[in-house]
């Protein structure tokens, strides 16, 4: 691999981690969130539980999140100076302000967890608002600097490549900045909704739990049942207007997200199979006819590019068309799980039988599978560029030749944070079960 | 004034307070390490109470500098990211297993031992790493491959200057946290752990002065142009050494310890000023100056006004910080 390749290799590995940490950072403070306002509408100490107990596992993978974000942070200069150049002049803003964003999260992260005992019940809703707030902030910011990577806006280059005509502001709502931001949002409130489904779900199937201990991961489920529902819906519709985004101002990644080589009217969307090249065709696909003419621009006539109107050097790896049936199929699937669910619930007003909390089990890991496959996909459906008709990957990376240590290292050190996260995780919830602090709070 | 001065000044700042909540920091950790094993003295416990609430706020202070810096001077950050790549990579692994293995010790008590000394040696490592990037801006150490910056290993790991700023860095470090661990035990009324910092604190103090000077000497023919600067403008480090020899007055009085920590922190303050104006106009001697590296005006100014704005959301919740943890005596003092 040339300096180039491992420089996106270890980026992508660095990010690929972070993110299953980030995703977590920024879905649990809300949960923790709805937790509190829950016991303070219904006065019912197994919610304040549930908002003590998700605020330990939080502490123990905020920590991760934090070291990896800092990781990210300092690593995009070190690999990628060519690229912080053009960023430092133009997209600066949402990184100066994610760092306050972040600050208010640590401050009142800090004094929710080892002050909680000295505050005002109000008070302590104010701190836990404040880390969900700050959370999401500093999601809504980094995203905003990859949509201007898609979307770059407010600059010109002159002759010599030179950054002019800066306008930060317009930078810093570029075309894509709301719709990806609230993907990204939606996703992580999901995605962190389903896991904590899938660990109550996991609770309620051991047959040696009692009756005391199955009302309270009953009511875990059933916040994570109705956050994972609406937001699961949200994302799918916002979804939908990221697709029409991407088509207006990125129709090569479009067209390589569904494997299209020729420009067309009611063109169909694939579903599932692979873009052979040779063929300029998606093999082994399901088609729907004028489904894709039809989700781009709301018509059946609408003309979608083919990945033929770019030169082929132009060209996102084909198997991006993957990445993105993954990402969908994976969000269908959990709304029809939700809807199930849910329907089991209102009609049936019957606990949920054992083989939907096993779906449930799964839903989980599936939902973070879909949000590594559709940050992949983003990030890899961009190449050959890193700011989209402005600065190829080539141009933006280091020509300091060492990377190739730093990736061992760091590949070791994220292998190794994973495996130590997970067993301080079961060791601290092993050691402090819920049953002694559920009947202990009834005497 | 220069956009690019005013630009540089406020960087300046950040590393200040970086540099200051850095020491306790990682100092902190070095003194848990030291005292972990010593029963007669709470003086690992009172480190260690500092540094679970505090570790969170540090760790942004260094993002904030890196962020300050890549949106004020990119072009800088393109140089210095080409150059320190190794050394930054180590560093922040070091930073990353510090950092996660701190909060994983707290909630699996069998990682106790393993966490002191990780924190500890971590607390040395860290900090010497960061203190090594200061002779590389200085002079003598880069040379230019195909127009790209490339880092003379041998030659910075064979001076002898970079061992004194590690040195200095390093008493520096422990000097600070010494000093102002005194002064958290006395709010916490335990006199046992005040004495031993204090204890420390005393005889750190002049020999991190003393090797600051001698630093000076040990620079390479390629910084004769920052010693010269230093010459021309020496009174600020007289002032520096004014108030080095008032807070060590404090400190040997063993009264008013608050006042000794406050007048090292202006003791610093200007040193770390003066040092950064004999510094300009370069970022990295002879090849950056501020001005080749600065941004566009009008992002300055718009970062400008998001500082303005952020300090201002920041100062109260700091203050409400300041209160709960350094000051609150149901958190400083539980036992009582």
């Amino acid at each position: 691999m040339d300096t180039v390749e491992l420089a996106r290799a270890l980026f992508g590995t660095t990010l690929g981690f972070h993110i299953i940490y980030a995703t977590i950072g920024v879905g649990v403070p809300v949960m923790i969130l709805i937790a509190e306002v829950m016991y303070l509408i219904t006065k019912d100490k197994d919610y304040m539980l549930l908002a003590r107990r998700w605020t330990k596992g939080f502490a123990i993978l905020l920590a991760v999140s934090i070291a990896s974000g800092t990781i990210v942070g300092v690593m995009l200069s070190l690999l990628f100076p060519g690229f912080m150049e053009i960023v430092g002049q133009v997209i600066a803003l949402p990184f100066v302000i994610e760092i306050f964003a972040f600050l208010i999260e640590a401050v009142f992260m800090s004094i929710y967890l080892y002050a909680a005992d000295r505050l005002p019940p109000w008070l302590r809703l104010v701190s836990i608002a404040s880390v969900a707030i700050g959370a999401t902030a500093s999601a809504v910011l980094i995203t905003d600097a990859h949509a201007w990577m898609n979307t770059p806006a407010g600059f010109e280059l002159n002759e010599n490549g030179q950054v002019t005509n800066v306008n930060p502001i317009a930078a810093f709502f570029n075309p894509s900045f709301l719709v990806t931001a609230l993907h990204v949002t939606l996703s992580a409130y999901m995605t962190v909704a389903f896991l904590i489904g899938s660990i109550s779900a996991i609770r309620l199937l051991r047959t040696n739990v009692n009756k005391r201990e199955r009302t309270y991961h009953r009511k875990s489920l059933t916040i994570a049942i109705y956050v994972g529902a609406i937001m699961s819906l949200a994302t799918a519709m916002n979804g939908h207007a990221t697709a029409q985004m991407i088509y207006e101002y990125n129709p090569r990644k479009l067209a390589a997200a569904e494997g299209l080589f020729e420009t067309t009217t009611h063109a169909p969307l694939s579903i599932g199979g692979w873009t052979s090249r040779e063929d300029q065709e998606v093999k082994y696909a399901i088609e729907i006819p004028y489904a894709l003419s039809f989700l781009a621009g709301d018509r059946f006539d609408t003309e979608v590019k083919g990945l033929n109107e770019f030169p082929e050097e132009l060209w996102p790896p084909l198997f991006v068309h993957i990445l993105f049936n993954i990402m969908v199929g994976i969000g269908t699937l959990l709304i029809l799980l939700s809807c199930i669910a849910l329907l089991w619930r209102w009609i049936r007003k019957k606990p949920l039988p054992n083989w939907l909390l096993a779906l449930y089990v799964a839903a989980g890991p599936l939902a973070m599978i879909a949000i590594e496959a559709g940050w992949c996909f983003s990030c890899i459906g961009r190449q050959p560029y890193t700011i989209v008709n402005v600065l190829t990957t080539t141009e933006a990376a280091t020509k300091s030749n060492n990377v190739g240590l730093l990736f061992v290292l760091f590949i070791t050190l994220y292998v190794m944070l994973l495996i130590f996260s997970i067993g301080v995780m079961r060791y601290y919830f092993k050691r402090n079960p819920v049953q002694p602090e559920l009947t202990e709070k009834e005497v | 004034m220069d956009e690019s001065f005013m630009a540089v000044t406020i960087l300046w700042s950040f590393l200040f307070v970086y540099s200051l909540l850095g020491s306790l920091d990682f100092g902190a950790g070095f003194w848990a390490m030291i005292y972990g094993k010593n029963q007669h003295t709470n003086a690992s416990i009172i480190a260690n109470r500092f540094l679970s609430p505090t570790w969170e706020v540090t760790n942004v202070f260094l993002v904030l500098f890196v962020v300050t810096l890549v949106s004020f001077f990119p072009f800088a950050t393109s140089m210095l990211g080409t150059l320190l790549l190794v050394p930054l990579g180590l560093g922040l692994i070091l930073l990353t297993i510090r950092t996660t293995f701190m909060v994983f010790a707290h909630h699996v008590h069998k990682f106790h031992n393993t966490l002191r000394i990780t924190s500890g040696v971590t607390g040395l490592l860290i900090p010497a790493m960061l203190v090594s990037i200061l002779p590389i801006t200085l002079g003598g150490f880069i040379e230019m491959e195909n127009g790209y910056p490339q880092l003379l290993y041998s030659k910075l790991l064979t001076s002898p200057t970079t061992y004194m700023h590690i040195a200095f860095g390093l008493s520096t470090e422990l000097f600070l946290s010494a000093l102002f661990l005194s002064d958290y035990a006395r709010e916490a009324s335990d006199r046992t752990a005040y004495h031993t910092y204090r204890k420390h604190a005393i005889w750190l103090g002049p020999l991190t002065l003393g090797i600051a000077i001698l630093t000076i000497f040990t620079m390479p023919p390629e910084a004769a142009w920052f010693v010269q600067n230093t010459q021309d403008n020496v009174l600020p480090f007289i002032v520096s050494i004014g108030f080095f020899i008032a807070g060590y007055c404090f400190l040997l009085l063993n009264k008013w310890i608050r006042a000794s920590v406050l007048c090292i922190i202006l003791q610093y303050g200007v040193a770390i000023y003066a040092y950064g104006s004999a510094h300009l106009p370069y970022i990295v001697y002879p090849h950056l100056t501020i001005q080749q590296g600065f941004t566009n005006s009008t992002m300055f100014y718009q970062l400008l006004i998001v500082y303005a704005i952020g300090l201002s959301i920041l100062v109260p919740a700091f203050i409400m910080f300041w209160r709960l943890f350094l000051k609150d005596r149901r958190y400083v003092r539980p036992d009582n």
